[in-house]
């Protein structure tokens, strides 16, 4: 591992400081370890060290059943729950061949869309916290997400680790006068997120500490496979949702937001549009839904067919994937799980050396990562 | 009738010492009187405290869309208390390979300097503990006492983050001092003098603020930065990151730094307040409600920027400093040179 070497203009030997943030962090991103090496003020190492939130999801999903692991899957990104559940049983349904009734996907998409709302809600939040905000727009965000998670509680009866997804559709239908309260919601949301977004978009000291800070050069991040809103605010316009369309997404108008420079501010502006093209989704999402099922009724134990497949969602921290291989039994052969903040902190390094250590804890909050991703 | 109401605490001083002459000697009563000031002020300090960290977690909370404690007290009143108790009964922590003596004095001399800076505030006429002609640069040498405080805890806690972060804030709090007294001077060309109760008496018919609006901004903006509040609280975030300078002290010795806090924070409003707001002037209301309503006035200023802004990276806060509040306060120092001179010559003297 290659490390920095010593400023040589300096006469006097400079004492390099090692500094450990986390595992407990009172920052706002799990139990993530960064050790920096610093010089002064300035970073001249970062090493991450994850596995700390390790809980074995992988080998405990070859002991229970398709059905049974759709709960695992909402403990891996749980600040948007829905999208872990989305891509799981996309990919089993791939594996399956399984059609699943329009109902279903629609109340699929709209879950999932308002799951990413709910995950930016809490970047935005935590964000300027990390830039040193006290909390204010922390408060703020987390009072339309309490909106949010409300609805979904109506929905399905969680507020975090949501299961609402099955193979084969969802758990249950929306109850009577859900869709309204929805269409209300999202009648709403814009003029909160513009709320934000005068608090902090053109704030002085925000933009001093997030512009140009952290940048991440197009090639590198693709090198490194980073995708999600770390992606797109370098200026490459990958989304899942459009170059490996799924589910009702081909049918359904919204832009993509990108950026130009990939700086922190830049990752920030992307999310913050993300969230208002989420809010365009939902709401055609409700227009059109139809009536119908809200599953298929399959058997207890159902065997997927053998075979194996990867499929992959846009979630709100990147492309989340699932590599299911089936071998005709009631529990899977493998599942690997393709976790976005996990390869996405590959590149934590290259962005945060040179910088000074308050930028460090930018940048770090500026990718969004989730450790029960990242460790699984 | 009037006259009493403005002016009772004078009268009542005034009173007491006449009574006393009767049958003591005037040195001693002049003593037991400006003893029984002194332990007013200490009182008031420390109410002054009590109130400021209620209203803090009041006006913060609102601003942050919830109530802010509620539950000790009627409204919270009582929560400080409840606080205080809980501080003091807490273990008292000394880092075993410290030194001792500068670890328990440390905190002291964090705290000193903010009371100190009481004596020469006017509450009103005549109510000022001493009426020093150098009463502005009394106030800027002892508040930078704060900083070998600020050393002292860093090196004393033995811990080498703690003395970055405490070699952090020093800096920051030197590099401040410079725009806040070019700030400060331009209020002393016009007023003529040093002394607080000049100054007070010299806006009479306008406020400085109206005469100095750049002088007030620097001076707001550098007494924020000298009282580590937002956005350049880096020595309390530091704990994110590198212990702060406070990190090794618990129970009572934590709680005096922050008092140190929350009394230069209403030191520096109560400056603003007499050096550019008309201190305690004008009519109609008592000289100390109008004391207290500018002074308060400035705090929620405090206050709301707290709630409401990010911190700024320590290059920027040192960057800002130096290549932008020291020119312009030095501008400020000529411009308002060259006006006076200017008046001057069109008005007479």
């Amino acid at each position: 591992m290659e490390v920095a070497p010593e400023s040589p203009t300096l006469e006097s030997k400079t004492d390099r400081v090692t500094v450990n943030l986390g595992p407990q962090h009172p920052s706002t991103h799990g139990v993530f370890r960064l050790v920096l090496t610093l010089e002064g003020e300035t970073v001249v190492d970062a090493d991450a060290v994850v596995g700390y939130l390790h809980r074995g999801t992988e080998k405990l999903a070859e002991e229970g059943t398709y059905q049974q692991n759709v709960a695992y899957t909402d403990r891996l990104d749980y600040l948007s729950g829905m999208l872990n559940n989305f891509a799981y049983t996309l990919a089993v349904e791939k594996v399956d061949g399984m059609q699943i009734p329009e109902r279903a996907e629609y109340l699929r998409v709209i879950a999932g869309e308002m799951s990413r709302i709910a995950s930016h809600m809490v970047f935005v939040g935590t964000f300027a916290a990390d830039l040193g905000t006290y909390f204010t727009p922390l408060m703020y965000t987390f009072r339309e997400r309490e909106a949010i998670l409300d609805l979904l509680e109506m929905l399905c009866g969680a507020r975090l680790t949501f299961s609402y997804y099955r193979v084969g559709g969802v758990a249950a239908d929306a109850p009577p006068g859900w869709v309204d309260r929805c269409k209300a919601l999202m009648e709403r949301l814009p003029a909160k997120i513009d709320e934000y977004e005068a608090l902090l978009t053109e704030n002085e000291i925000v933009l001093a500490r997030t512009k140009g800070v952290g940048i991440l050069e197009p090639g590198t991040a693709v090198s490194y496979g980073v995708t999600g809103p770390t992606l797109r605010a370098s200026g490459v316009r990958y989304d899942v949702r459009r170059a490996k369309p799924y589910s009702i997404y081909p049918t359904l108008d919204f832009e993509i937001p990108t950026a130009t420079t990939g700086d922190c501010f830049d990752r920030y502006m992307v999310r913050v549009r993300e969230m208002r093209q989420s809010v365009r989704i939902v709401q055609q999402a409700l227009e059109r839904m139809p009536k119908g099922d809200f599953a298929i009724a399959l058997p207890r134990n159902y065997r997927v067919r053998p075979g194996a497949a990867y499929a992959s969602v846009e979630s709100s921290r990147g492309e989340l994937g699932f590599y299911i291989v089936s071998d005709g039994r009631i529990a899977p052969y493998r599942c690997f799980i393709r976790a976005p903040s996990f390869i996405n902190l590959g590149v934590l390094r290259q962005m945060t050396v040179g910088w000074k250590v308050a930028d460090a804890v930018a940048i770090l909050g500026s990718l969004d990562i989730v450790m029960g991703e990242v460790d699984r | 009738m009037r006259a009493i109401v403005d002016q009772w605490p004078v009268l009542l001083r005034e009173g007491v010492a006449g009574y006393l002459k009767g049958f003591l000697s005037p040195t001693l009563v002049e003593v037991l009187v400006t003893a029984a000031v002194i332990a007013l002020l200490l009182t008031f300090s420390a109410v002054t405290v009590m109130i400021l960290v209620w209203l803090e977690r009041k006006i913060i909370g609102r601003i942050q869309d919830r109530y802010g404690p509620n539950r000790a007290g009627r409204y919270g009143s009582l929560q400080l208390i409840a606080d205080t108790i809980k501080l003091l009964s807490k273990e008292d922590i000394v880092p075993a390979a410290g030194d001792r003596w500068v670890f328990y004095l440390a905190p002291i001399v964090v705290v000193l300097p903010a009371l100190l800076i009481y004596a020469v505030i006017p509450f009103g006429r005549g109510m000022i503990l001493t009426d020093l002609n150098v009463g502005i640069l009394y106030v800027l040498a002892i508040s930078s006492l704060t900083t070998v405080g600020i050393l002292m805890a860093g090196w004393a806690s033995n811990n080498k983050y703690s003395l970055l972060g405490a070699m952090r804030a020093a800096a920051q709090i030197v590099s401040y001092e410079i725009p806040m007294v070019l700030s400060i001077i331009g209020v002393v060309l016009i007023a003529g003098s040093l002394s607080t109760v000049a100054i007070v008496d010299a806006q009479e018919r306008v406020p400085f603020v109206v005469l100095q609006p750049l002088g007030f901004l620097l001076f707001f903006v550098a007494a924020i930065a000298e009282a580590n509040r937002t956005p350049f609280d880096l020595v309390e975030a530091e704990s994110e990151i590198v212990a702060g300078y406070h990190t090794e002290y618990s129970g009572m010795r934590f709680a005096l730094f922050f008092l140190a806090e929350y009394m230069n924070t209403f030191a520096i409003a109560a400056l603003g307040a007499t050096l550019f707001l008309g201190g305690w002037q004008w009519g109609i209301l008592p000289p100390y409600v109008w004391f207290f309503l500018k002074s308060y006035a400035l705090v929620f200023v405090l206050l709301w920027i707290r709630g409401t802004l990010p911190r700024l990276r320590v290059d920027q806060l040192m960057g800002l400093a130096w290549k932008v509040m020291i020119p312009l306060a030095l501008a400020n120092v000529f411009a308002t040179a060259a006006g006076i001179s200017l008046w001057q010559r069109l008005f007479g003297a």
